[in-house]
């Protein structure tokens, strides 16, 4: 249950980070932001800034690649590869 | 490729920067994006404001600006000057080589090399590499390295890629032959292959500037630019760099035996200061070894980037105290290259404004 709190509270956090990012569009839907045109490559760096201040961490420079950018799924799954606690 | 030079050091850094300065905000009206967002990228990439010429202002006028401060100031002669190297992006014709209008604006001995390379954001590693290997001849005792671009003329004003982290400037490095032996470890990389990712596409003699190459178009990011205009692949540099760049200084400390904590600082070519500290924190040094502030006060001026960073964040302590650097650059070709050296005791390391 506990696991499942703080998966939620990644996923919310990382939701509220790009709402803030892009306002304008809906970050809760289960599309590809990429592809939808809905983060450019200096909204990821925005991104990238954001996560490393709220989560602590500083994500490698290696895994800047739009794919990973792509998703609330692979956002987490980078957080989570680049040292955050699940 | 492992370089080694030995008994070759640099006596002197001057770093010439135009006055006038010109803020973020006060351009962000001509790009095509909200300012909230580009006040966002302002923040992460360190953009603030940068220094460019006055129109009519060449790269010879920055030089020869700086070697006339440097013989006024009798910390330089003319008659001890072996060869010129000029190493600019922003010759002032594609024929004769700029070095030689400079040698002949300043009135120097014929009795002299002076030669233009074309290169960029490792100009100053392949300008330093060039005149190690002019001071091997027994006749050329003192190089004068000369890193000038004036690229702000080339990048679009509606580019939001290019245009906020360009900046102008020149520096003048002396580099002499080294009474103390000394052994200097360096490599160098290069891709042709990627000769696109950062380029000027008309202009050359492949494709003529024409009111065609003129016309402003826009890019799927909604920046405006020409053909004439510099356009960078800002995804594939970042991705190149972030790939390439740590393991060629690990490759470096350890052909010199040195660990990262050894060396002083890391004096990197400054394109972002995003861009920066995701080196500095792959390559795990300190923010504070590898300074990342020349964009946001003056530009990323290619080749000149390096030395303003040295003149501007060691200044006078480079003057009584020495430390052991590690230099890289990165960039257009692609090239990418470091040096490992020891500096200090200079006679001059500071920043005049033109």
């Amino acid at each position: 249950m506990l696991l499942q709190i703080k998966i939620f509270n990644m996923k919310q956090k990382i939701i509220n980070i790009l709402q803030e990012i892009r306002p304008e569009f809906d970050f809760a839907q289960d599309i590809n932001f990429i592809e939808e045109g809905m983060l450019d490559s200096f909204d990821i760096i925005s991104l990238v800034t954001t996560l490393d201040e709220n989560f602590s961490i500083s994500i490698d420079g290696m895994d800047i690649l739009p794919e990973n950018f792509a998703t609330i799924e692979s956002i987490k799954n980078l957080l989570i590869k680049n040292g955050v606690k699940q | 490729m492992n370089l080694t030079f030995h008994n070759k050091t640099i006596t002197g850094i001057l770093t010439v920067l135009p006055s006038k300065e010109v803020k973020f905000e006060d351009e962000m009206e001509s790009y095509n994006f909200s300012v909230a967002k580009s006040l966002k990228l302002k923040m992460a990439m360190g953009y603030s404001k940068h220094r460019i010429v006055e129109d009519g202002v060449t790269i010879s006028d920055l030089c020869v600006f700086g070697l006339n401060n440097l013989f006024e100031n009798e910390l330089l002669r003319k008659e001890d000057m072996d060869a010129l190297i000029l190493v600019t992006q922003s010759p002032e014709y594609f024929m004769p080589p700029t070095s030689n209008v400079i040698q002949g604006k300043l009135g120097l001995k014929q009795d002299m090399i002076c030669m233009d390379i074309n290169q960029g954001c490792a100009g100053y590693e392949i300008g330093l590499f060039q005149a190690f290997m002019l001071l091997d001849q027994d006749e050329i005792n003192k190089v004068v390295l000369v890193n000038a671009d004036i690229l702000s003329k080339k990048v679009s004003k509606r580019d939001r890629n290019s245009n906020p982290l360009i900046g102008d400037g020149a520096s003048v490095t002396i580099v002499e032959k080294s009474k103390k032996p000394n052994t200097i470890f360096a490599n160098i990389k290069m891709d042709g292959t990627a000769f696109d990712a950062l380029i000027i596409p008309a202009g050359g003699f492949k494709t003529p500037s024409t009111p065609e190459t003129a016309a402003m178009i826009e890019d799927a990011a909604g920046n405006f630019r020409s053909l004439d205009n510099l356009v960078m692949k800002g995804d594939d540099v970042f991705n190149f760099v972030q790939r390439e760049v740590p393991p060629m200084i690990e490759d470096l400390l350890s052909r010199a035996g040195i660990n990262k904590q050894s060396v002083d600082y890391f004096m990197f070519h400054q394109p972002n200061k995003f861009m920066l500290n995701k080196l500095a924190d792959k390559l795990e040094i300190p923010h504070e070894k590898m300074p990342s502030n020349i964009v946001e006060n003056f530009g990323n001026a290619s080749g000149v980037s390096i030395p303003t960073a040295i003149t501007y964040n060691l200044g006078e302590r480079l003057i009584s105290e020495s430390y052991l650097i590690c230099l890289a650059g990165f960039g257009v070709g692609l090239t990418w290259a470091s040096i490992l050296l020891e500096v200090g005791q200079l006679k001059f390391n500071t920043i005049i404004n033109y």
